[in-house]
């Protein structure tokens, strides 16, 4: 997931889920949450929501309204380019050859083709992004999910999840191979590529963070859920069915 | 309480026919007619999200399609939880009600990202004693995403019950809302109910 990942997801401070992209699980914990450090958590959440009011999500709407669509998906797509090495490590740790080629092909492209990642032709002609991240592949070796945890300004996360974003981070072969003169801009797509995440998604995220009765409870249900899919793939689902509520009493 | 009045056999009586109701095999819904009621529902999604017609008309067809197709009554009573238990069947139908115009408004709002997409079934299956139906949902400027319904026909009918966009489910994620909603009005259905008409 590398720098671009903690930044996106620094950007989604709450995450609102239908970001549709960010994690996976095996549906262990069906369904319920495990928040033993639910007190803590909740002022963390209080003070994310402050730096998402004051900053951020008037930063995204600045940068969402002041600058053209296309050139914000370009930064966006340059950001998410320098972190395509960052899943392709993850994949083969996952032992996901498949994954790994399809994302290394995909990497040469928009590298070249593509203009150093900001276009995106790759995905034009069949191979879009898998992502992956090194929390995923902790699932993927047998880990468990952990409590969860909602990090100042990386918004939630699970234990698992927590140590997968730190070993990304360190881990990423772009903080060592990147040249020097491309690391402030790779620096400002990061924080672009946030924004906009921020302003694409900004219906949802509103409505989570500041129309919700709990907030917190939402951003944590949300994020469960959409990270236990990603990571479960489609199989066993861990559903709730409302008959057997409703009818075996 | 007629219930108390009743003498043994009687009681025994109406309780054994209503279980052999219950039990009653019916007409079992198949995975085809599962698959056939969600083809109709995202066929009526792609008709209101490309009709360009206002926001305000897009809500109403949503509330219209959600009233018609998916299991209201069970989807609101469930999102209460055990305090179900506790309320009337008139606090439950004028909670459903309200439940209903509350997620037209809430998630209907949210129909204008989907304009000018489509919405498609690409399979469906049994799982345990209901129906998955999976469709992807192809928005422009937008990866693809994954929606799932749930499908059952314990209300008597074939119905949708859950909704889940990329894991994410309606029916849980409401019923932490709703819960949360109750705790915040000391557990006053009355007052959620009233409060409810004019949320989302």
């Amino acid at each position: 997931m590398g720098g671009r990942d903690m930044v996106r997801i620094a950007a989604l401070v709450l995450l609102g889920g239908l970001a549709g992209a960010c994690a996976r699980v095996e549906p262990a914990a069906t369904g319920t949450a495990y928040d033993p450090y639910e007190a803590q958590n909740r002022q963390v959440h209080a003070f994310n929501k402050g730096v998402d009011r004051a900053l951020f999500r008037p930063a995204s709407t600045v940068y969402g309204r002041g600058l053209p669509g296309p050139v914000r998906e370009g930064v966006s797509n340059f950001a998410a380019n320098l972190s395509a090495p960052g899943d392709i490590v993850n994949d083969v740790l996952q032992g996901e050859a498949e994954d790994a080629g399809s994302n290394f092909f995909r990497f040469l492209i928009n590298s070249t083709l593509g203009v150093a990642g900001v276009f995106d032709p790759a995905t034009s002609i069949g191979l879009p992004a898998r992502e992956s991240d090194f929390g995923q592949t902790l699932a993927v070796w047998g880990a468990g999910e952990g409590a969860y945890l909602e990090l100042p300004l990386l918004g939630p996360s699970t234990q698992r999840d927590a140590v997968g974003t730190a070993v990304d981070f360190a881990l990423n072969p772009m903080r060592y191979a990147l040249p020097d003169e491309l690391r402030t801009p790779a620096v400002a797509a990061r924080v672009g590529s946030g924004l906009q995440q921020r302003y694409v998604l900004r219906d949802t995220l509103d409505q989570v963070l500041y129309e919700s009765a709990d907030s917190y409870a939402q951003t944590r249900e949300i994020y469960l859920q959409n990270r236990r899919f990603e990571l479960g793939g489609d199989e066993a689902q861990d559903y709730f069915n409302p008959y057997d509520d409703v009818f075996d009493e | 309480m007629t219930m108390f009045s009743m003498n043994e056999p009687t009681r025994r009586a109406v309780i054994a026919g209503a279980l052999a109701l219950a039990a009653l095999p019916a007409r079992a819904l198949t995975t085809n007619e599962a698959r056939a009621l969600i083809e109709r529902v995202t066929s009526e999604i792609n008709a209101v999200i490309n009709s360009g017609r206002s926001e305000a008309a897009m809500y109403r067809d949503f509330e219209s399609i959600f009233a018609r197709y998916a299991d209201v009554p069970t989807i609101a009573r469930s999102t209460l939880g055990p305090d179900a238990r506790r309320a009337s069947s008139a606090q439950l139908s004028a909670f459903a009600d309200a439940f209903r115009g509350y997620i037209a408004r809430k998630y209907g709002r949210r129909f204008r990202e989907l304009i000018g997409g489509q919405v498609n079934v690409t399979g469906a299956g049994p799982v345990k004693s209901f129906y998955e139906v999976d469709a992807i949902a192809d928005l422009r400027g937008q990866a693809p995403f994954e929606v799932t319904f749930l499908v059952s026909d314990r209300s008597g009918r074939d119905l949708f019950f859950d909704l889940l966009i990329e894991g994410i489910s309606l029916l849980r994620t409401e019923r932490t809302e709703v819960g949360a909603m109750l705790d915040r009005r000391g557990g006053n259905l009355d007052a959620l109910i009233a409060d409810l008409r004019q949320a989302g």
